[in-house]
């Protein structure tokens, strides 16, 4: 019986050490998706076809502020190809414009997580989103 | 042998002569309807400005004044470098001598007022599509906007392309002067949309592979391919199940307002300033757009490697 429990323990450390070091190009890709996913709740509420919720709308900016804290650290050297990845070589050579763009997201996030009602949430969210494009201008590569 | 020589000699002559006239880069037909044309319509010339994306290109790069068209923007191309022009109000460095006549010349069929043929780079290949009513319109919109001083470089070509009387065979080859002609058999926002699609938007200059020559391959129009400018490449616009088949109308016409694809990607590279431009299009133009691309063929993307 113990034998078992410490096998299984085993086995979970093992598999989750194997889950602390994913593949970052598969880290970045998962991060940006449920970026995605907020973007289209939250675009529902900006369009007013969803009724504004302040809880949700805090969970969507929270999406947003975790991915700007995570972001930055997904780029090592030894993930600039490979994989399904569109990032472009200028995140490397510009790296310090890049993570300030990424802070720069943060701090919108922030303002948004504050906003009580649909008027402060649909500006926080304009300026939020308008941050997505910018960004992808510079450092994504066509596809 | 001297015989030879001499009949070598003429025919170098002859053939000579034949490139000269057939890369005459004259105007052949003058739009006899410019004289009269009515007073121009600047709001309309400012919508065609957004629609043409002629701000992308021709504003000065390294600022956030997207009337301030300076030129100087770089456009790798596998010919060289392209330097987009001034095309500012500015008398001695821009467009501010040019004569409405001019710039319907330049836009419709690549010349230049002092006869000279533009590289398509420039793509007069799809604005020839547009009538010159709005040209005038566009033209009028431009001379409002602030005067640039300053030259772009001039372009980077490798030989022969450096060689500009050479874009005359390349029109023979592939440049089709014809305007834009209305399918009566469909609506009026359909046709609206192909107007603004294959006109002013010249969709298809970035969304197509090209040939050796850098013309478009027609058969696989609008089904992407590699980026001109070198790197990642363009989606495919067609009703390919891959490509745009299963965006709604209102799908196509979000992403061009709001840059977000059905998925709540947004949109990067040069269609992230292709946005910039079609967003500020009123909503009717968008849905046109949508209208037109939903009704494209499905084309499979090319292989081009």
């Amino acid at each position: 019986m113990i034998r078992t429990a410490l096998v299984v323990a085993c086995l979970g450390l093992g598999l989750s050490a194997v889950m602390a070091q994913p593949d970052p190009i598969a880290e970045r890709r998962n991060t940006m998706k449920a970026v995605g996913g907020a973007t289209r709740e939250g675009a529902a509420i900006a369009k007013g076809e969803v009724p504004f919720d302040a809880a949700k709308a805090q969970a969507i900016f929270k999406i947003y502020a975790d991915a700007a804290a995570k972001m930055p650290t997904l780029y090592p050297e030894s993930a600039k190809t490979g994989g399904d990845t569109s990032a472009s070589p200028k995140i490397w050579e510009d790296k310090a414009n890049f993570d300030a763009a990424f802070a720069k997201f943060g701090e919108e996030a922030k303002i948004g997580m504050a906003a009580t009602d649909l008027a402060g949430f649909r500006s926080a969210f304009g300026a939020a989103t308008k941050s997505c494009g910018t960004c992808h201008e510079a450092y994504r590569v066509k596809r | 042998m001297r015989r030879l020589l001499i009949t070598l000699v003429v025919f170098a002559l002859v053939g000579l002569a034949g490139f000269w006239v057939l890369t005459d880069p004259r105007v052949v037909s003058p739009a006899p309807e410019i004289g009269t044309l009515p007073a121009a319509d600047i709001d309309n010339g400012r919508v065609l400005f957004a629609a043409g994306g002629c701000a992308s290109c021709h504003a000065t790069p390294g600022q956030e004044d997207r009337t301030r068209l300076g030129g100087g923007l770089a456009l790798e191309s596998p010919f060289g470098t392209f330097h987009a022009p001034n095309i500012s109000p500015h008398t001695r460095d821009g467009i501010g001598n040019w004569g409405v006549k001019d710039f319907v010349d330049a836009m419709a069929t690549g010349t230049s007022p002092s006869g000279q043929h533009y590289y398509p780079s420039f793509p007069y290949t799809s604005y020839r599509l547009m009538p010159p009513r709005a040209l005038a319109d566009l033209f009028a919109y431009i001379r409002t906007l602030p005067q640039v001083a300053g030259r772009a470089p001039d372009h980077d070509l490798r030989f022969p392309f450096n060689i500009r009387r050479i874009v005359g065979g390349w029109k023979l080859l592939f440049f089709d002067g014809t305007p834009f002609r209305p399918d009566p058999t469909k609506s009026a926002e359909w046709n609206r949309g192909a107007y603004l699609v294959n006109g002013p938007g010249h969709c298809a200059e970035c969304h197509s592979t090209r040939n050796a020559l850098g013309a478009i391959v027609q058969a696989t129009r609008f089904a992407g391919g590699p980026d001109p400018e070198g790197k990642g490449t363009v989606p495919n616009i067609t009703q390919s199940e891959d490509a745009l088949g299963k965006w709604s109308k209102d799908e196509i016409a979000e992403l061009l307002k709001t840059g977000f694809t059905p998925s709540f990607d947004s949109v990067g590279g040069s269609m992230a300033a292709v946005i910039r431009n079609t967003s500020q299009l009123p909503d009717a133009d968008r849905l046109a757009m949508a209208e037109y691309l939903k009704s494209l063929p499905a084309v499979a993307t090319p292989a081009w490697r």
